[in-house]
């Protein structure tokens, strides 16, 4: 009887927070999306499912999901291979590779603001990193075209990756890339290391090529790791925003507008609190989905292991 | 062949590396050019000056002390408040998650499954969805652009209580039950025995919770109005609209100084960031 209270009390301070900052929130957050809750008006009439359906019928709601579908589908899967590559050479039996996870590894724990105010420049027509490296690398070209009379075209110098919309996302899925690389790479490193040698040894006596290997053991072996990073990024990947809010503020056109700052701005700026609560709801329903689908795997592999 | 192979990862690692690690270098060197210098070229990019005919480094160290101390901003308090605000978090978080992880695994009360599930199904509640409520919560407690209103909604994490829990299930049963025998209080135990034994976990919680509080933008953003509560994150959005401007070299002190710390505490803890990363995918 007394362990019991003992209980309770040791509880009492993280269940009070989860309660006041995450699970009351969630039933505040339904509540609001039913009413005309505009902080700016006074009278905060009920109205129903009206949010819900103008959420669903507002175009610019759905042009912000796609394109974080957009951005997901592009920056998931390819820093998904980033990291996998990394992490084959990371783990390797070499000297040194702790320094390289290590510099791996920075950009994920620095400040986003300084992040984005760094890939500001990075992506500036004419002077910026890349516009140089371009530079440098037509100079390469001119001296190539000169000495063997050939006539190669020299690339563009002026694109403004952030104020052109046919390539602003895509800049902003790169970036991405980069700075979610570490985790990744951890993750997949960890993966990579728990996979038994024994397996690699008696396939290299039968024969087989390292690519062979790494089609045939590595990557099925790596499947509940993989699927774990695959759900956390695209999770993650869906809730973009500081980026956006300090390099494009969803210009040009809208072309970069992503769920996660147009959610922002319905509440802060147009002060639409219900409307925008139906909003992150109506997000919400794919991504538990996913969280879920995590959940069960992850339940299931936990369960293979105890049987062994 | 094994030797060529060494090779050609090395190759591969340090063309990654530098280009992992070029916008960083760019940004020490861009902090150093005279302020309000225009963008340099990537030839121009050390700050140099001529003395007799000849280039001489010539870094304008003055910029760090401009941004800290002359740059209309109050950024000393913004690194202040970023101080308090980020040490009282861990401090908090540590204490309470522990407290929860304890009695999760070591105590027996009804309900405590129930519990566990809660703070696991609260993961999953992503962003979006909690930053208006939680807004108005904090607003209806009268915390709005205070310190409350900083740490109070962070001062507990539903992940940091799943990492402790995996890893104080790790601790064997019969410390505890050896120690109760010996009419220790379960406080004694939790505190003496339990704790000092899950210092690596402990450590994995505080590095999370550094870095997340430290380079935490969107909730300051929100949680704050007056110029003296932003924290340096903060602060750094309003120099850039504001006294940076398109001041590069300017700007790019400001970020240093908003980066150095985090990354003084990432490589002193870098090994606790590696383990906390692969305890939190085995769910």
């Amino acid at each position: 009887m007394k362990k019991s209270w003992a209980g309770y009390l040791f509880l009492a301070p993280a269940a009070l927070h989860l309660f006041v900052f995450a699970l009351l929130p969630i039933g505040y957050a339904l509540f609001l999306s039913v009413f005309k809750w505009d902080v700016l008006k006074p009278n905060k009439p009920f109205i129903g499912a009206k949010n819900y359906v103008d959420t669903l019928t507002d175009s610019a709601f759905w042009n912000a999901m796609w394109n974080s579908t957009k951005f997901a589908l592009v920056s998931v899967p390819a820093g998904l291979a980033v990291a996998l590559f990394v992490a084959v050479l990371v783990t390797q039996r070499l000297r040194g590779m702790a320094f390289f996870r290590t510099v791996f590894y920075i950009p994920a724990v620095s400040s986003g603001v300084a992040i984005s105010i760094l890939w500001i420049y990075i992506y500036l027509p004419t002077s910026g990193l890349i516009a140089s490296l371009i530079q440098m690398l037509n100079a390469g070209i001119a001296k190539a075209n000169q000495l063997l009379h050939i006539s190669l075209s020299l690339l563009p110098t002026d694109i403004d990756f952030l104020n052109d919309k046919a390539w602003a996302l895509w800049a902003l899925a790169f970036m991405s890339i980069w700075t979610g690389l570490g985790p990744r790479m951890v993750l997949f490193s960890a993966g990579l290391l728990g996979i038994p040698r024994p397996l690699y040894e008696a396939a290299e006596l039968d024969g087989a090529s390292r690519w062979q290997c790494f089609k045939q053991i590595t990557l099925p072996m790596l499947t509940p790791t993989t699927f774990f990073v695959l759900i956390t990024s695209t999770i993650g990947a869906f809730q973009l925003f500081t980026p956006v809010y300090m390099m494009t503020q969803g210009n040009p056109e809208d072309s970069t507008r992503v769920i996660g700052y147009h959610i922002y701005e319905e509440a802060w700026s147009r002060f639409h609190v219900g409307l925008a609560s139906a909003q992150s709801f109506v997000l919400m329903v794919p991504l538990f989905f996913i969280a879920l689908m995590q959940e069960r795997f992850m339940r299931r592999r936990l369960e293979g292991f105890s049987i062994q | 062949m094994k030797l060529f192979r060494a090779l050609g990862s090395y190759l591969l690692l340090s063309a990654l590396a530098a280009f992992l690690a070029a916008p960083f270098v760019w940004m020490l060197l861009v902090s150093l050019h005279p302020s309000k210098a225009p963008i340099p070229t990537i030839e121009r990019v050390v700050p140099t000056r001529f003395e007799e005919g000849h280039k001489v480094f010539d870094p304008h160290f003055e910029n760090y002390k401009t941004v800290l101390f002359d740059s209309g901003l109050p950024v000393p308090i913004f690194l202040l408040n970023t101080v308090f605000v980020t040490a009282c978090t861990v401090c908090l978080v540590l204490l309470f998650t522990s407290m929860a992880a304890y009695g999760l695994t070591r105590l027996r009360f009804a309900g405590r499954e129930t519990f566990f599930r809660m703070f696991w199904l609260s993961m999953m509640f992503v962003g979006p969805v909690l930053q208006i409520p939680v807004y108005l919560i904090v607003r209806s407690l009268g915390w709005l652009d205070s310190y409350y209103a900083l740490i109070v909604p962070g001062a507990s994490s539903a992940f940091c209580v799943f990492l402790l829990r995996q890893f104080f299930i790790q601790i064997p049963f019969d410390i505890d039950e050896a120690a109760r025998l010996d009419g220790a209080s379960e406080f004694r135990i939790y505190w003496k025995l339990i704790l000092p034994l899950a210092k690596p976990a402990l450590a994995t919680v505080a590095a999370f919770t550094f870095i997340a509080t430290w380079t935490d933008f969107f909730w300051p953003l929100l949680a704050t109005n007056s110029l003296y509560m932003r924290t340096l994150e903060v602060g750094l959005s309003v120099f850039k609209n504001s006294y940076g401007g398109n001041n590069w070299p300017m700007q790019m002190a400001a970020t240093v100084i908003v980066m150095v710390p985090v990354l003084a505490v990432f490589l002193y803890a870098q090994r606790y960031f590696v383990r906390g990363i692969i305890l939190g995918s085995t769910k």
